[in-house]
């Protein structure tokens, strides 16, 4: 006898595809897919059918472009690397294409100083872009809600602002995200570093919040469903209208936990704007470093935002004092160390 | 079915390991060494720690040689540095300079053995200047060796040259290459920035020429500091070198809440401070004019001599040889404190 369980699903069930709604205009229901075929390994941890594939026009049009910018980082990664395949698998994940060096600003660089992470990243921005356009067209063709493709317009938000925006507003690609692993990586601390630890920014603490509250609902939505799964709790969208026992008993669980309980409808809007939130406020905190604030940690001093805390050792004296706290002022925008 | 579970579990231990195998294995011991809720911690592996223990310890001191007695330049020909020093305690530095820097090549690694005083061999005139450079380092620059002092030994570990040192990496190429510039970066295996993708030559902007090495702003709000990301990173790579080269955390120096702000680093702060600056100028002063006396296969990819960088010392230690004081047995390499005043 069949049984239900809902950590992986036992039960599925084969037939002929249903291919959904028929699509306005003659173009898209030519352009749509009609395959499909079904996966058991893939159904036990979601649905079993694979396809129909709708890629279309804009489909097409962002993987094109995706593909040349994706060629560009990786072909640069194997002259980095000599052509040797053993060596581009080691390292892998130290390669990197970086932006060009501060002194180049805003112009076009040669390609192999930084002109390559420009092009690739353009033609990726594209590619982001054109996908967004479809993630929001695929939608409006089901006639659904378009609430993904904003979410979505929320993560390329952080994007823009950590490849585009920001930089523009300091007036050099250099300051941008280098295309790498770990490169990247080191990005983000030297970003910090140079901005006096970005967890004094308060932006950046929302979009702590925001991410971490992101994980907490997600976790606790996830568990209520599964734990009234066996009353049916996964129907979710009918429960909304007509409420059945497992939305009983899940609302009165958490009203019993804490006093208070989303409903069936709204815990999704609440996991939709702290995930949203989480890319905009974390873009606005990007977008304010080193154009209005330069050192946060100084900005939350004055604040009084960080507290001070006890001297452990005698006290150090900067042994810059002397040279009035010597700020590096006006330093040639790219000494040699960072001109490579 | 089993045996796809089996496929599955057995695919599973491999991806972990794999994603292990760049940790150090535990258990690691934390002291925390600043006021309570700050994070000021310092991360210890005991394992590593006594592989350390065994590398970092100072060699058996030679009896005490007697000062008094004919000064060793008014008996042997030639001596231009230690010549104030009695015969005995001359002859005392030259056996330890010996087991120092050349064991198995014995006195013929820098004389002539035909005539002491020749100076034809290029090793004589470099363990000149050597000493004449640790001599300068234990008078001049206290406020980084403190009373400690250094020796040859300091460096040498019983090598001709020190293991840890730096040659200047050749100039990424970029004129005439379309693609592949690496921006003097990410590279896998560079011991000198802790296998990390940056910079893979931070010492030749900040320890043989003089760029600026601090970054971060000194107001709160935008006052015209032009230190660029790109320029933090070189700072960075240098960072973890000094805490690669003396097996510290950031916190060992700095209250990683502020890294730039003096008032909140520890006291190691400022003698790491100096330390830079002493590096810089042992290179410049003492190490670089050698460069033409080196035979070719001592040069570095750019015909630049071998330098010295934190690691040339600290071998991995906080404290080199844990802060153990040679001097106190080879009190003839102090140098004149006197020329503190020089600086």
């Amino acid at each position: 006898m069949p049984q239900y369980q809902n950590l992986f699903t036992q039960i599925q069930v084969e037939g002929p595809a249903d291919l959904g709604i028929p699509l306005d205009r003659e173009i898209d229901q030519r352009e749509r897919g009609t395959t499909t075929w079904h996966v058991h390994l893939l159904g036990r941890i979601g649905n079993a059918q694979i396809g129909p594939f709708y890629l279309g026009f804009l489909g097409v049009a962002s993987i094109f472009f995706f593909v040349i910018g994706f060629t560009a980082i990786g072909w640069n990664y194997l002259v980095q690397v000599n052509y040797s395949p053993i060596e581009f698998v080691k390292q892998l994940f130290w390669l990197s294409v970086d932006p060009p060096p501060p002194a180049y600003g805003l112009s076009i660089p040669p390609m192999n100083q930084g002109g390559w992470w420009l092009f690739s990243g353009f033609f990726i921005t594209i590619s982001i872009l054109l996908w967004w356009a479809r993630t929001y067209r695929l939608a409006v063709q089901l006639k659904m809600g378009t609430h993904v493709a904003w979410a979505f317009a929320a993560a390329i938000w952080l994007y823009l602002v950590l490849g585009f925006f920001r930089p523009v507003l300091m007036g050099s690609w250099g300051e941008a995200v280098p295309f790498g692993i770990f490169s990247h990586l080191d990005w983000t601390t030297a970003f910090s570093l140079r901005y006096g630890n970005l967890f004094y920014n308060p932006f950046h603490m929302l979009s702590i919040a925001f991410l971490y509250g992101s994980v907490l609902l997600f976790a606790m939505h996830g568990a209520t469903i599964l734990a009234v799964g066996r009353y049916g709790g996964e129907r979710e969208i009918e429960q909304i209208v007509d409420r059945g026992t497992a939305s009983e008993r899940a609302a009165l669980f958490w009203r019993w936990t804490m006093g208070f309980n989303a409903t069936m409808e709204s815990i999704h809007r609440w996991a939709w704007w702290f995930a949203v939130l989480t890319c905009i406020t974390g873009g606005i905190g990007i977008l304010l470093t080193g154009t209005v604030v330069d050192n946060w940690y100084l900005w939350a001093v004055k604040h009084g935002v960080a507290p001070s805390y006890p001297a452990i050792w005698d006290p150090v004296v900067s042994p810059y004092t002397d040279a009035v706290t010597a700020a590096p002022t006006a330093a040639p925008a790219a000494p040699a160390a960072a001109a490579q | 079915m089993k045996t796809t579970r089996i496929g599955i579990l057995a695919g599973l231990a491999v991806g972990v390991s794999l994603l292990l195998t760049g940790c150090e294995r535990p258990p690691v011991e934390v002291d925390q060494i600043g006021y309570r809720g700050v994070g000021m911690e310092q991360v210890k592996n005991p394992a590593r720690e006594a592989k350390l223990a065994l590398l970092n310890q100072a060699p058996e001191a030679l009896p005490p040689a007697d000062p008094n007695g004919p000064k060793a330049r008014n008996i042997y020909k030639n001596v231009k540095v230690l010549g104030d020093l009695s015969e005995a305690q001359f002859n005392n530095i030259m056996a330890a300079m010996t087991l120092w820097v050349a064991p198995e090549q014995g006195c013929a690694y820098c004389h002539n053995l035909q005539n002491f005083a020749d100076d034809s061999l290029y090793t004589k005139v470099t363990a000149r200047k050597m000493t004449e450079m640790t001599l300068a380092i234990n008078s001049q620059w206290t406020n980084h060796v403190g009373n400690t002092g250094v020796t040859c030994y300091t460096c040498h570990r019983g090598n001709n040259v020190p293991e840890k040192r730096w040659f200047s990496a050749p100039d990424v190429k970029v004129a005439g290459r379309l693609l592949g510039n690496d921006s003097g970066q990410n590279r896998a295996g560079v011991e000198a920035n802790g296998n990390t993708s940056l910079p893979y030559d931070a010492f030749t902007p900040y320890l043989l020429n003089d760029q600026e090495i601090r970054m971060a702003g000194t107001t709160a709000l935008p006052t015209g500091n032009r230190q660029s990301i790109k320029q933090t990173e070189w700072t960075y790579s240098l960072m973890i070198h000094m805490s690669e080269g003396l097996g510290v955390n950031c916190t060992h120096c700095h209250n990683t809440r502020a890294m730039a702000e003096w008032e909140q680093s520890t006291p190691a702060r400022l003698t790491a401070w100096h330390g830079i600056r002493m590096v810089r100028e042992l290179n410049n002063t003492w190490v670089v004019p050698l460069t033409d006396i080196q035979p070719k296969d001592q040069l570095g990819p750019t015909g630049d001599i071998s330098k010295i960088n934190c690691a040339t010392c600290h071998n991995g230690v906080n404290k080199p040889l844990y802060g153990t004081s040679m001097l106190t047995s080879f009190p003839e390499l102090a140098g004149k404190k006197d020329l503190v005043a020089k600086q």
